[in-house]
């Protein structure tokens, strides 16, 4: 098996906020990530692929197409973005939780996968180094 | 239990395949396919799959582990060009791909009692690595 993975960053405002709870349970959820003015991170996405290996190129993916599918479909909207108001997703009560940006990811790649590309195995979205969220395609 | 050992080399090489020409390899390596070469400093994370000896509590001896490493590994493709000095990759393109997987060939024989080779990690730099494993019999 092999599969191979590249690494991307992107820096983007967030807060987190649901329309379903009173301004009380979003404070008590939440905490300082849901201080009215928003807050940001210099976010870090690592996208898996697996399959086979060209037996000529040596390679499972061209690595300049996979960076400018990634750029097309995910980081030209998201780098130095307010998630909540410049991305249409986190615009209709979804929170832009890592957990739910990690799902918008997966899902605009996916909605972008060229045919004759490897499969996608993994999308890892780090918030910081320390809060790390992973979806892999036996969710998907 | 999985444990893992990280080892680093650094490597010049040139990815093109003799099947192409220059122009497509252009196209599809970039810049590494620039003729002269260009290098990294390679890291490589190893992974073992054992349980712990009941005496000695240790899945590997990881003093052996090391040695293994350097020998099989760091000590032939440190400080080389992949393509000129390292067998297969005078015939075939030393690809991130490739030499994770010719990393796992040279390391696979060497782990045959309670601790199997598990997983082979290649880091061409940080933002670019390939995982590599075949089911062991």
């Amino acid at each position: 098996m092999t599969r191979l993975t590249r690494g991307y960053q992107f820096c983007a405002a967030h807060r987190l906020h649901t329309p379903a709870l009173s301004a009380e349970k979003n404070r008590e959820l939440y905490g300082k990530c849901n201080n009215p003015w928003g807050h940001g991170h210099n976010y870090r996405v690592e996208i898996s692929v697996t399959g086979a290996v060209g037996p000529d190129s040596g390679q499972l993916v061209s690595v300049n197409a996979l960076d400018k599918l990634v750029q097309r479909a995910v980081l030209c909207d998201f780098d130095h973005s307010d998630l909540n108001r410049d991305i249409a997703a986190f615009g209709s009560g979804m929170v832009p939780t890592s957990e739910n940006v990690a799902v918008e990811i997966w899902r605009r790649l996916a909605e972008a996968w060229p045919a004759d590309f490897p499969e996608l195995a993994g999308v890892r979205l780090g918030e910081t180094k320390r809060n790390i969220f992973e979806l892999t395609n036996e969710e998907q | 239990m999985l444990i893992t050992r990280r080892v680093e080399f650094s490597a010049s090489h040139v990815c093109a395949s003799p099947g192409l020409s220059e122009e497509e390899n252009r196209a599809l390596y970039g810049a590494a396919a620039n003729p002269h070469g260009h290098g990294h400093n390679y890291a490589l994370e190893v992974t073992l799959n054992g349980d712990p000896d009941p005496v000695t509590g240790m899945v590997f001896d990881l003093r052996e582990l090391k040695e293994i490493l350097q020998r099989e590994v760091a000590g032939p493709m440190d400080h080389r060009f992949l393509n000129r000095e390292v067998p297969p990759f005078d015939r075939i393109v030393p690809t991130t791909e490739n030499i994770a997987a010719e990393i796992w060939r040279r390391l696979q024989p060497n782990f045959r009692g309670k601790a199997r080779l598990s997983n082979v990690r290649l880091y061409e730099t940080e933002d670019l690595f390939v995982d590599y494993s075949e089911a062991v019999p």
